[in-house]
């Protein structure tokens, strides 16, 4: 295979070409929830006795995953800080930590869900369970997706290679954070 | 990495390769933008075998056509459903952004290649597998989707209406998968467009086709995630069970039209920008000018962009939207014709008091130029909507989106693929042939669609298979029209194989190209035809924008961008 173009190394713009595109991808991927969620406020606004299906939601479950998430997010900080440091050892540590977040979500995801779908809540009850199960299960995916690519990234990392991943791997972390930041209050506050 | 150790590397690049690297395995984005070329091209023929075949069944109603046999009612909408959708989705992006994008960005703007091949490499795989699932939809039983290119619902949502439950599905995930292509490929444009340009390259020293493309990919980011929001509503809702666009049980059918319509018109704008690029290049060039104000027609793009976000719900006026809306919508519908009218008298200064040559991709610059401004002004009628009730969902709006959409996806690729296939495979091609072509392809598109402006206002609706049905339509005038239209596309597709002898046979017998037959001044020019391996053996440098015709103080009329002082 043909090695590295120039191309990649180059940085008119001044921000290195990792980044730039990592935030390209982020603004892609917030128009693809902020599509979902719009067409759920709207619909949300327009029925008001959804508040009724929403009344079954746990609260309480979905703030410990919030608290989970947050946290996740402050080892990705540190383990960027790591990186920057040139400490590869220990920013593949706090990245381990991170999956190790996401996965801790995932199951309280997949614990609740089994909870609800056994209480009679499924995709098809109501439209607002529909939005529940997909706007929830679209981040799911990207929480799935982001903690194995952090996975591969650590693995490099662990042996000082492509530190500057680090940061882009905590980049597009925080963005499936702050979907969730909207998911919460949006799926089970507004009841 | 430094400028400097650019041939230590290329000479580790020459080494032998495979059929299989060279061609399918490719990172190189010149082979990367002919796997697109090619398999948009492929697309396009059979795009216009269905295009012939419905158009033979409204003109003859029951005929049996040669080469496809009797179309029959579900076929019909089938084929209308498919070949709306693998036009524009699998002939327009593909090949004015892909093709032309992966071409032209890197060795426009001085570097060797897209920031990222792989991922390049990657996008054109999955549109290629998007490519054979569109394809094989059609061959599932019940047959390929039949709700329309905008794939309402209920039609679109329910298999019991749409009689496709295989098709619809597969439908859906052919685009979506699209989508992901060419979202991989956008990103690279825009990084590579952003950051990878030639040293001394400043913002307004990047050709007008190059901006034009990476304006056209910020859009189509930006507005296809609503739509994949809505795809995987509506592919839950046909596979799952829920009921997303079902009012029956909470659903709304028109969040699917809002959804739908908020990307499809960015769409045109994302289609039309390369088309529009292109055809500033190569006037530029043939009119031996320096492009008439490059900073308003760029401000111009940009502001069209973001326009293009405020007037989806024009197609939207006789779906039981707010007539206050309506009112809103019409006046941002008017308002973006403005920007697109002040680029075309961009266009016309260019041209006024250069020295004009027309040869064919001039023609087929000038040509997209007029048949454009047609499909411009007719849109004015559509977007105003106390006019619209009358002329919504009849065939006066087929002629108009198809004067909007054949200017920029025939005739602007046209344009590109006659001017730079000196560049893509060193060799020119015939300009006699060339000049036949574009004649019978412009006549007989105008003699297609002329007829359907005034069927159209006679009240023919569309989607209709058979018009003998309808006593006030099936009357000889307005069937002589249609017989007319579909004369006319027989010839034109006809021609084609024309472009088809052309393309071939100069690609290997024409004659050299050599490093710049135009005398053009962009950077593409000042490497060999085809450019090897990385471009050129040591990267440009650029001193100066990229339309410097006609200079007084000097010898040549060009002055080539990354030639020092």
């Amino acid at each position: 295979m043909s090695a590295t173009p120039i191309a990649t190394g180059r940085s008119t713009s001044g921000i290195p070409t990792g980044r730039l595109a990592v935030w390209w991808v982020i603004a892609s991927e917030i128009v693809i929830f902020g599509g979902l969620l719009i067409s759920y406020i709207m619909h949300r606004l327009a029925h008001g006795n959804w508040a009724e299906q929403a009344a079954h939601t746990s609260t309480w479950v979905g703030a410990f995953n919030t608290l989970v998430l947050l946290s996740s997010s402050l080892s990705a900080v540190l383990g960027h800080k790591a990186a920057d440091a040139g400490d590869g050892k220990k920013a593949a540590k706090m990245l381990y930590i991170t999956a190790f977040g996401a996965l801790t979500f995932v199951c309280v995801k997949a614990a609740e869900w089994t909870f609800e779908i056994s209480h009679g809540y499924t995709i098809t009850s109501s439209t607002f369970w529909s939005f529940y199960y997909t706007a929830a299960g679209l981040h799911a995916l990207h929480v799935i997706a982001g903690a194995i690519i952090m996975l591969i990234v650590a693995q490099a990392a662990k042996r000082n290679q492509h530190l500057n991943r680090v940061e882009l791997i905590g980049l597009y972390w925080h963005f499936v954070d702050l979907v969730w930041i909207f998911l919460f209050p949006l799926l089970y506050i507004a009841k | 990495m430094t400028e400097a150790a650019v041939p230590a590397l290329h000479d580790e690049q020459h080494h032998e390769q495979s059929f299989g690297q060279k061609y399918l395995w490719s990172t190189d984005h010149k082979m990367i933008a002919m796997q697109y070329l090619f398999t948009g091209m492929l697309m396009a023929l059979v795009g216009g075998f269905m295009a012939y075949a419905f158009r033979m069944q409204l003109a003859f109603p029951g005929m049996d056509v040669p080469f496809y046999g009797i179309v029959s009612a579900s076929e019909y909408n089938a084929l209308v459903t498919n070949h709306g959708t693998i036009m524009i989705f699998w002939v327009a992006m593909p090949v004015l952004l892909a093709a032309f994008g992966n071409f032209l960005i890197p060795l426009m703007i001085g570097c060797d290649d897209m920031v990222f091949p792989k991922v390049n490499r990657l996008s054109y795989q999955i549109f290629l597998l998007s490519a054979v699932v569109i394809l094989g939809s059609l061959f599932v039983e019940g047959g390929g989707f039949a709700g329309a290119w905008t794939a309402y619902p209920p039609l679109s949502a329910k298999a019991e209406y749409s009689q496709t439950p295989l098709g619809s599905s597969l439908w859906l995930v052919a685009v979506a998968l699209e989508f992901v292509a060419f979202l991989l490929g956008g990103i690279n444009f825009i990084t590579t467009t952003m950051n990878s340009r030639a040293p001394g390259m400043k913002f307004y020293d990047i050709p007008m086709v190059v901006w034009m493309i990476v304006i056209a990919s910020v859009l189509f980011l930006v507005s296809v995630g609503p739509l994949i929001a809505g795809a995987m509503m509506l592919f839950m809702d046909q596979n799952v069970g829920t009921a997303f666009y079902d009012p029956d049980r909470g659903g709304d059918p028109i969040l699917w039209q809002h959804l739908f319509w908020f990307f499809g018109h960015p769409e045109v704008y994302v289609v039309m920008l390369p088309a529009v690029g292109i055809t500033a290049d190569v006037i530029c060039v043939f009119a031996r000018k320096k492009l008439f104000a490059y900073k308003t027609v760029l401000y111009t793009a940009f502001g069209t962009g973001v326009l293009s976000f405020t007037v989806w719900a024009h197609h939207q006026f006789i779906a039981g939207i707010d007539p206050r809306m309506a009112h809103i919508f019409t006046v941002t519908t008017l308002l973006i014709s403005i920007p697109i009218a002040e680029m075309i008298f961009v266009y016309i200064a260019t041209l006024y008091g250069g020295s004009i040559r027309l040869t064919t991709p001039m023609l087929w610059a000038l040509a997209f130029i007029a048949e454009f401004l047609i499909g411009g002004v007719t849109g004015i009628f559509l977007g105003a909507s106390g006019a619209d009730i009358y002329l919504h969902d009849t065939y006066f709006v087929l002629a108009h989106f198809h004067y909007m959409f054949y200017p920029i996806a025939i005739i602007g690729t046209f344009a590109g693929i006659a001017h730079w296939f000196p560049k893509m495979f060193g060799r020119m091609m015939n300009e006699t042939l060339g000049k036949i072509h574009f004649w019978l392809t412009v006549i007989p598109f105008n003699v297609i669609f002329i007829p359907l402006f005034i069927l159209g206002l006679a009240g023919q609706h569309r989607r209709i298979y058979d018009y003998t049905n309808f006593p006030e339509l099936a009357i000889q005038p307005l069937q002589d029209l249609r017989v007319l239209a579909t004369v006319a596309l027989l010839v034109m597709l006809g021609a084609q194989l024309i472009f088809l002898y052309n393309f071939f046979s100069s690609m290997f017998k024409g004659k050299k190209a050599g490093k710049n037959p135009w005398n053009a001044t962009t950077l593409e020019w000042t490497t060999e035809s085809p450019p090897p391996h990385g471009n050129w053996a040591e990267l440009p440098t650029v001193y100066r924008g990229p339309y410097e015709y006609g200079n007084p103080d000097r010898e040549d009329d060009y002055w080539p961008q990354n030639e020092p002082v």
